[in-house]
Order: C-alpha cells, then sequence, then structure tokens
C-alpha cells in the first residue's frame, strides 16, 4: 500500500462489444462505491469491441482495486489505469449563452483565444463548440459565465496512449 | 437439426453432469419435456431457493459445477438468494432459467423478469441467449467460467422461442480451463518464510476451492508452523494436527495469540472478510496466495504474493522451502461448558467422517467451533452471505453428491424457513440426520440484542413448534432430545434410523 491522497486516474478498458456490457461495467462502479466522474463509451477500430473512458477520483489503491477488479470481468479485454503515462485526453463541450448583438464580437474574441467554433446564433443567444482537456473546457465554462450560460452538454473524456 | 432444449440437454450430458435441481414452469416445459430421454436426474424440491441451495450442497461437497433450473418471473427471482450465497463463497454453480418469448421481452408479460439485469451484481457472468444456435457454445463457456480460477455463479437465461427453435448441434469440444498465474514472486515469498522464525498459516476457503488439502499439510510438515482457519476453509487442515488453533475470529484467543506472536502471516486462500475486526495485521510480514489477483492488497496490505490455483502454486513453492527444526505446538482443544457444545462434541465421536451442513446462527457458530472436522468438503455453511434456510437445500445436494451419511445442524429459526425440503429429503429417502438446536428464540439475534440493545428483546422469540412431530407427518422420524436426555444414546438411535430424521434438541435460554 502506497499513497492515500485521493486524484484523477482515468481508465481505458477495451471490452468486447456484448449486450449489457455497459450496465456490467457501471454497475461494478457502483456497487463497489467508486464514484464516476465521466465515462465515455465509443465504438473501436474493430467492430468487435468497444473501449470505455473513466474518469475517477481514487488513491492508488483503489485505483488498483478497481483495474484488477475490472480485469477480472469476461468481456474486459484490457485495462490501462493512464494517470502515469503520456495520454492525450478530450472532452467535447457545447455550450448555449446569452448574446444579443453587443456582446456578439466579444464572444467571437473568446472564441479564437480557446480556438473554440461558434455553431449557431440568435438575436439573444449563441452556441459554441469546443474540444479540450478537462482543465481548458472548465477555464472556457469560466469565462462564459458572467455572459449568462442557458445550458450546456458536455462529454466524458475519450484518452489514448501517446506513442 | 435439434430442438434447442435438446441440445442444452445434450451439452450438459457431455459435461458430465449426471444431477439438476429445479422446478418447472411454463417457459420452461420444453426442456422439463425433454430430460426423461436424457441420463440426467432431475430433483424436485419443494421451492426453488431450495433447489439453488441443493445445487451449491451439491458443488461444495464435490468441487463439480452444480446446475438448477427454474422457470421465468418467480421461478428465477427465487434463485436470486442461491445466486448470491454461490458468489459471496465462491461456489461454482450455472442457473438455468427460461423466459418469455425474444419479441416479448421487455413487454412486461405474465412471469417476465430482467433476470439478467437483477443478477449482474452477483453472477461471474451472465448470458440471455438470442438464438438456438449460439446455446451450445454458451452452456460450454458457462461451465468454464463458473470453474475456472475463483469459482461462482453464471446464469444462463434462455428465452421461450429460443427453447423450442432448431439448430445444428455441433458436438463442440469442451473449453480448457485456465487459472491465472503469476508466480514472479517465488523467490521473494520461499525467503520470507525460510527467514521466518514464527511463521502463521491462515488458510481460507481458497484451500478447499482447489483441493489443497496435501500441499498445505506438506508445507506445514516442512516449517511447523502454527494454522488458523477461516469458517470456509474448516476441513482444509484436519484440526487434530499440532499447531492448530482453530478458527480465527475474535472470540477465539488461541488462534489470535497464535497471530500476535507470529513473525510472518502465511494466506492461502484468504479473503480477509469484516468478520476478523480485532485481529491485529499491523506490521506484520504477509505472504498472500490467492487466485484472485483483486485480492491481493484489497483488505490487508501484502508483502509478497503468489497468483494462482493454491494446489498449483503450493506445488510450486514447496520445492523452495527449507525445512525447520521440529517444534511441537500441541494440538487444538476447545473447553466444552454447554449443553449445545456437549451434543457437537458427541456427534464428533459418533460419526467423524460425516459430512456437516449447517444453517445460519449460534448452532453454526457451535458446530464450527466443536466439531472436529478432518478432511475437506465436509463443512458446508453460508459463510458470507449467511443464509438462513440454506441447510436444508445443501444437504440434500451433498447427499446425492457424496452418497456419504449428512448431518445438518440447524436451529428453530433457521429451519422454520425451509423445512419444506425436508419432504424432499424424504421422498429421496437420503441418510439425513438433523439436529435442531431448539431455543425457541432467534438466539444470535437474541445475543446481539442482550448484548448490544441492553437486552431490549424486539421480534426474537419464537413459539415452541413440536419439530419431531413435524418429521412424522412429513414421513421421516422425529426424536426429542431434552435437557435431561442422555446425549449419546439419544443421538445413536437417530443416527441409525433408516429415514430422515429430525432431532428436537432442547436449548436452554441461558445459553444464549
Amino acid at each position: 500500500m502506497v499513497k492515500n491522497t485521493p486524484e484523477t486516474h482515468i481508465i481505458s478498458i477495451l471490452t468486447k462489444n456484448q449486450p449489457g456490457v455497459l450496465s456490467r461495467i457501471a454497475g461494478l462502479f457502483s456497487r463497489r462505491g467508486y464514484n464516476i466522474d465521466g465515462l465515455t463509451v465509443c465504438a473501436t477500430e474493430n467492430d468487435d469491441f468497444s473501449r470505455m473512458t473513466v474518469t475517477v477520483c481514487a488513491t492508488a489503491n483503489t485505483a488498483n482495486q478497481i483495474v484488477e477488479q475490472l480485469k477480472k470481468q469476461i468481456d474486459v479485454v484490457k485495462v490501462l489505469d493512464l494517470n502515469s503515462g503520456d495520454v492525450a485526453l478530450r472532452e467535447l463541450l457545447l455550450i448555449k449563452v446569452k448574446a444579443g448583438a453587443k456582446e456578439r464580437s466579444e464572444l467571437c474574441d473568446i472564441c479564437t483565444i480557446f480556438k473554440a467554433k461558434a455553431l449557431d446564433t440568435t438575436t439573444s443567444t449563441m452556441m459554441f463548440e469546443l474540444t479540450g482537456n478537462t482543465s481548458k473546457i472548465d477555464a472556457f465554462i469560466k469565462v462564459l459565465v458572467p455572459y449568462g450560460i442557458i445550458e450546456m452538454a458536455r462529454t466524458g473524456g475519450a484518452a489514448l496512449e501517446r506513442g | 437439426m435439434y430442438k434447442a432444449a435438446d441440445i442444452l440437454l445434450k451439452t450438459l450430458t457431455k459435461l458430465g453432469v449426471d444431477t439438476v435441481f429445479g422446478y418447472p414452469g411454463s417457459s420452461v416445459l420444453p426442456v422439463y419435456d425433454r430430460i426423461p430421454d436424457y441420463p440426467i436426474r432431475h430433483i424436485l424440491t419443494a421451492h426453488e431457493q431450495g433447489a439453488s441451495f441443493a445445487a451449491s450442497g451439491y458443488a461444495r461437497s464435490s468441487g463439480k459445477t452444480g446446475v438448477v433450473i427454474a422457470t421465468s418471473g418467480p421461478g428465477a427471482t427465487n434463485l436470486v438468494t442461491g445466486i448470491a450465497d454461490a458468489f459471496m463463497d465462491s461456489v461454482p454453480l450455472v442457473a438455468i432459467t427460461g423466459n418469455v418469448k425474444l419479441s416479448e421481452l421487455g413487454h412486461d408479460c405474465f412471469q417476465e423478469v430482467d433476470i439478467f439485469g437483477i443478477t449482474m451484481p452477483i453472477v461471474k457472468y451472465s448470458y440471455i441467449v438470442t438464438s438456438p444456435a449460439d446455446l451450445e457454445k454458451i452452456v460450454l463457456q458457462a461451465f468454464k467460467i463458473a470453474h475456472q480460477g475463483r469459482k461462482g455463479p453464471v446464469l444462463i437465461d434462455i428465452p421461450f422461442d429460443v427453447l423450442t427453435g432448431e439448430a445444428e448441434y455441433l458436438d463442440l469440444p469442451v473449453e480448457e480451463e485456465n487459472s491465472p498465474c503469476d508466480l514472479g514472486q517465488i523467490n521473494e515469498v520461499a525467503k520470507m518464510i525460510n527467514e521466518s522464525q514464527k511463521p502463521f498459516l491462515f488458510v481460507g476457503g481458497g484451500a478447499i476451492s482447489s483441493d489443497a488439502f496435501d500441499e498445505i499439510k506438506a508445507l506445514n510438515e516442512k516449517i511447523h508452523a502454527k494454522v488458523g482457519v477461516t469458517f470456509m476453509a474448516l476441513g482444509s487442515v484436519d484440526s487434530t494436527c499440532d499447531g492448530y488453533v482453530g478458527i480465527v475470529e475474535d472470540t477465539n484467543p488461541t488462534a489470535l495469540d497464535a497471530i500476535k506472536e507470529s513473525d510472518l502471516i502465511i494466506s492461502l486462500g484468504v479473503r480477509f472478510s469484516n468478520r476478523n475486526k480485532s485481529i491485529s495485521l499491523k506490521g506484520k510480514k504477509m505472504a498472500q496466495i490467492d487466485v484472485d489477483k483483486a485480492e491481493i492488497d484489497k483488505n490487508v496490505p501484502t508483502t509478497s504474493y503468489l497468483l494462482g490455483d493454491l494446489k498449483t502454486a503450493l506445488g510450486h513453492l514447496l520445492p523452495f522451502v527449507d525445512a525447520k527444526d521440529k517444534k511441537s505446538h500441541g494440538g487444538y482443544i476447545p473447553v466444552i461448558n454447554h449443553r449445545s457444545e456437549k451434543i457437537i462434541s458427541a456427534l464428533g465421536r459418533l460419526c467423524p467422517d460425516a459430512v456437516v451442513v449447517t444453517d445460519v446462527g449460534l448452532h453454526q457458530i457451535c458446530a464450527a467451533k466443536f466439531f472436529p472436522f478432518r478432511a475437506p468438503r465436509t463443512f458446508l455453511t453460508s459463510g458470507g452471505l449467511g443464509v438462513m434456510g440454506f441447510g436444508m437445500g445443501a444437504a440434500i445436494g451433498a447427499a446425492l453428491s457424496t452418497g456419504k451419511k449428512i448431518i445438518l445442524i440447524t436451529g428453530d429459526g433457521s429451519l422454520r424457513m425451509n423445512i419444506g425440503e425436508f419432504e424432499t429429503a424424504v421422498k429421496l429417502n437420503i441418510p439425513l440426520t438433523v439436529l435442531c438446536f431448539d431455543n425457541s428464540s432467534l438466539g444470535l439475534i437474541k445475543r446481539l440484542q442482550k448484548k448490544q440493545y441492553k437486552r431490549n428483546y424486539v421480534e426474537c422469540e419464537l413459539s415452541k413448534l413440536n419439530f419431531a412431530s413435524l418429521a412424522d407427518c412429513y414421513g421421516g422420524k422425529g426424536f426429542k432430545l431434552s435437557s435431561h436426555d442422555d446425549i449419546e444414546k439419544t443421538l445413536t438411535s437417530a443416527l441409525n434410523c433408516p429415514k430422515p430424521v429430525i432431532v428436537d434438541c432442547e436449548i436452554p435460554q441461558s445459553e444464549i
């Protein structure tokens, strides 16, 4: 047993593409009391497999236990705790803010800084799309708060090891 | 082409399944329709829960995979406790349920339930079969999964139209099991054992699952350690051997002292449940051997470990272990005071080779502590889930797999739960002696209320029931063992009775 302070772990799980596999994995997390911060399920280059990327805040011990419990699952092919490795992680954000004629150009400037895309605009709102790592998305949202966020949708992370 | 029901039964036959336990219902009738044509004995119980425990008892006593069959809806939900029990105690079990037609799934039909979803947290794996062509492969995989590595239950849910559909029978080969194995730290583990002055062998249920009796014995003949066991491991070492300290639990100072004075814990298939609160392992070196990597470092920190089937891993480890100077620790003799303890002790003298099954309660603790277990698979108990009502079904399963004399030690609370299965035992005329420790209470609950709730006794007192007469009503034979009767005399007549027997043993309230 080593460190006892919780930190973010990105757990990448390659699973067989079987019925019930999402609830099996999600159920394992809830049953054993591991709290999921983010979850992304997606197809892979091979139709027989899916990839789940789970973000959890856990101590090193707990993360280790999560990985070992996941490895026991029949449908799980491979599990990686990407925390320690060199990882590319991206989330996607869609966000709608209040924007009259006055705010529009200011918002477009912010957009340029963050390399976000304006997706839609009406006389009173604007919608943006942004991909990036967790802290970049957090920072973008923070800047938009003063304008008034109407609604937003944010995915969990998708992650791969570099190299 | 074969009907799917035939494919199921042909595959079970090929896997060597000779006995299944179950209860018919409309969704699963296509299977029942075909059973008589196969060399498979079906045991009809009084309740699906009894069938699930019978399959568990069959598996626990033999090491083979138990099979239970039930219909959709209530039939399936009645298996849930049995499946959860098998999951907690790592018992290989395959549960086969019928369901409504594929096209009707999710439409809230009569006797429809999502048993796949309900059991998901308590199975090793589960299937909904969506085509008759998949069934053969699924059954073979299910048996492999249930029995390999850390054992456990697998559910196969088969919709009605799949069961009545047809497919080719491919006669696929039985899948080979492969247990996880990582002996990378074998040198470290051997070094720790060789350098240890006072090692302590802590043996868990994994020792029974992997049939490692001989290897554990061989190890201790080299290192002369003190040996303690968990509830699940009773019988994994001979309780009369030198250095045996009994069950490692809060009320056994002999075992706790042995751990305290040791300089190394060698854990063999122990999962360190929360039942052992007062065991201080802090600062102790720990060598852990387990088949499940997730058990390494889960509840207690490990110094070095070996991953693998215990029998195999110990086989590899033994040549690296140096023989230590012979030490004599003396044997373990529990002190006998109470009436219930005297009964168990007498039973140990009268039939030391019996298979002992228990329910859950004070009687269970008493049986575990005072019966001299000497061989593996002779003590069957619901250790993890702690199911009252487990015993009668499990006793039936054990009798059918071993052909041996079975003693069910139960309490008047537990016996009430599934007493209907006594009729199943009578019908099969199995060599069963039930000892009901009758204190007209839920003894363990009453003890807790006495100690932790200031004697505020709520709902722990039961009415007096004449279990001996009940036994007669069911077609068995009833005996009474009152507090003034001679224990050995009554037990001898009960044990020699050619019918299934219930002995109503009067236990004084003072023992609670």
